[in-house]
């Protein structure tokens, strides 16, 4: 379980995320929702540590962020961010493999190339997998890099955006995947995502944020609410149940 | 199975260079230990193709690590103002201590390049516009502002000719005795080496590291060190070569990707070849005179630094 107390994170006078106190449950998705500027993406990276938080506690399974040890953590809890700026020329096997670097630091052992093997095949990836990124789809370098996640082995996935620049098809294929992840592997999974169609369809657990606050948590039906949407977006959204799914109509 | 080329390829080169020379050698006077001969390739042949392939090796090595820190693939210790600091430090160490050991050279080159670097990368850390070509730009001008300084220094203490001595590449006044500070450069190359795992995952940006338990601050600032050091050591003996850090490693990446435990070994061989072919060009191009080899190298890498160019504008 992570558990956040009272973090805050302020750019100059500006509070982006304020005071925000909020706990992950073990097996879940979790997703977080709100609009620009809302300070999602910033909860996300302070609770991973890419971010230093100005105050506020992270707790991951009861010990605090700070108390970790790098290695030890990133065995622990994964996340990727801005999938798409990655300029490096690695094949999708190497990359992949450097998801086993907090285990081995590069000097795989036959254990670590198990574990590579079964990302790969996973992500349905073997056959390209000697591919350069560069040389790869949007989707497929989405899925290259779960597979590196995968590999990694970590208990908690965080994801920022994993949706962005991805058509229908293989944002599918990827939410489906972390449904998978959950459900077969048994990961926790926390995204940041803007589609509250897809959240509503995949996440068990939605916190929406306003301002740098939770303005709403709870489960998909608490959420998915006209009135509770209305509220955090500014907008009238319609919901319709189509084949026991809340699907929201804003358009 | 490149690599295996490679070094077939160094070895036919450094046969090639140890009988080029004014003075003719045959490999019946070795045989025959022929004084004379023996003497010139122990104390003049030797010790150049030695000098000659530890700084192609090094400097491209030092590209290769830029390049992976600074995430841009025309970042190099010529594009990134370290060469030029080195210059710098060098006039400076001359100005205060008129006759100045090799030892205060490097110690003042060394701090110079450093902090230079270190510049830039604050520098690059500050701009938003990270464009490809703004980068290497950018590093051009902050190199010609410090280089402008260095001439300016050298000029009011008359310094002008022994700082232009750096400014081209020579592997001319290699001889025994005035070329092994550049030994300095094998314990950090294998550094390097050891490091080419960590340095694949800082290439992969802050974030990335971050996520994979690496101590990203730590590898860049290490990765810094080797290339100012180096850098030093190679501009106090031979010299500046431009373009060597900036092409070998972009050659490498096209067929061997940025893996580095892959690709530092061909990057240093491919560095050593290349070089090394073009010592042997300088001297052979207006026998039994020499062009600096600097400028042999300026010249040819100048042209494959230009078909990268177009080349990625093309991918």
């Amino acid at each position: 379980m992570i558990e956040v107390k009272n973090l805050t994170k302020i750019y100059g006078d500006k509070r982006v995320v304020d005071n925000v106190s909020l706990e992950i449950k073990k097996g879940k998705i979790t997703s977080f929702i709100g609009p620009n500027g809302a300070g999602k993406s910033t909860l996300l990276c302070m609770m991973s540590r890419l971010l230093k938080k100005n105050e506020g506690d992270v707790y991951i399974e009861g010990k605090e962020l700070s108390q970790w040890k790098d290695k030890d953590l990133a065995k622990k809890l994964a996340i990727l961010r801005q999938f798409n700026n990655i300029n490096i020329r690695l094949t999708i096997r190497e990359l992949v493999s450097f998801g086993r670097f907090p285990y081995s630091e590069g000097n795989l052992t036959d254990e670590d190339w198990k574990y590579v093997d079964e990302a790969l095949s996973y992500m349905k990836l073997k056959d390209i997998e000697d591919k350069y990124l560069d040389q790869l789809s949007g989707g497929q370098k989405q899925r290259a890099y779960v597979a590196m996640v995968i590999a990694q082995n970590t208990d908690y996935i965080f994801l920022d955006e994993p949706l962005n620049n991805l058509d229908m098809k293989h944002a599918v294929e990827i939410m489906k995947i972390l449904r998978s992840l959950v459900n077969d592997l048994g990961k926790t999974v926390v995204i940041v995502i803007h589609d509250i169609n897809f959240a509503s369809c995949y996440s068990d657990y939605v916190i929406a944020l306003k301002d740098g606050r939770i303005a709403h948590e709870g489960s998909i039906d608490h959420i998915i609410e006209s009135s509770v949407l209305g509220e955090i977006y500014d907008m009238d959204i319609k919901i319709e149940n189509i084949e026991n799914n809340r699907i929201c109509i804003y358009y | 199975m490149k690599n295996k080329y490679l070094l077939l390829f160094l070895v036919i080169l450094s046969i090639i260079s140890i009988f080029i020379g004014v003075k003719e050698v045959t490999f019946a006077d070795i045989l025959s230990l022929q004084d004379q001969a023996v003497l010139i390739i122990l104390q003049s042949r030797i010790p150049r193709l030695i000098s000659i392939i530890v700084a192609g090796m090094s400097m491209s090595i030092c590209g290769l690590i830029m390049q992976q820190i600074t995430r841009n693939k025309f970042v190099s210790p010529t594009t990134a103002a370290t060469i030029d600091s080195a210059r710098l430090g060098m006039v400076v160490s001359l100005i205060f201590f008129s006759s100045a050991s090799t030892f205060h050279k490097m110690a003042f080159s060394f701090s110079f390049a450093l902090a230079g670097t270190f510049l830039f990368m604050t520098i690059l850390k500050r701009i938003k516009q990270k464009g490809t070509i703004l980068i290497p730009l950018l590093g051009i001008m902050l190199g010609n502002v410090i280089d402008s300084t260095a001439t300016f220094f050298a000029y009011r203490y008359d310094l002008i000719q022994s700082a232009n001595s750096w400014l081209q590449g020579n592997f001319a006044m290699i001889i025994k005795g005035r070329y092994e500070l550049l030994y300095l450069s094998i314990p950090l190359v294998i550094l390097a080496f050891l490091y080419s795992n960590k340095f694949t995952v800082a290439g992969m940006g802050e974030d990335f590291s971050i996520n994979l338990g690496l101590n990203y601050k730590q590898v860049v600032n290490i990765g810094i060190i080797i290339v100012s050091i180096i850098s030093s050591v190679v501009v106090i003996t031979v010299g500046r070569i431009p373009f060597l850090g900036l092409i070998v490693p972009n050659i490498v990446s096209i067929y061997q990707g940025d893996h580095l435990k892959k690709s530092i070994w061909a990057t240093a061989l491919l560095g050593a070849n290349f070089l090394l072919a073009c010592d042997i060009l300088s001297r052979i191009i207006i026998f039994p005179y020499e062009i600096p080899i600097g400028l042999v190298v300026g010249v040819i890498g100048s042209f494959i630094f230009l078909y990268l160019l177009i080349r990625r504008r093309t991918a």
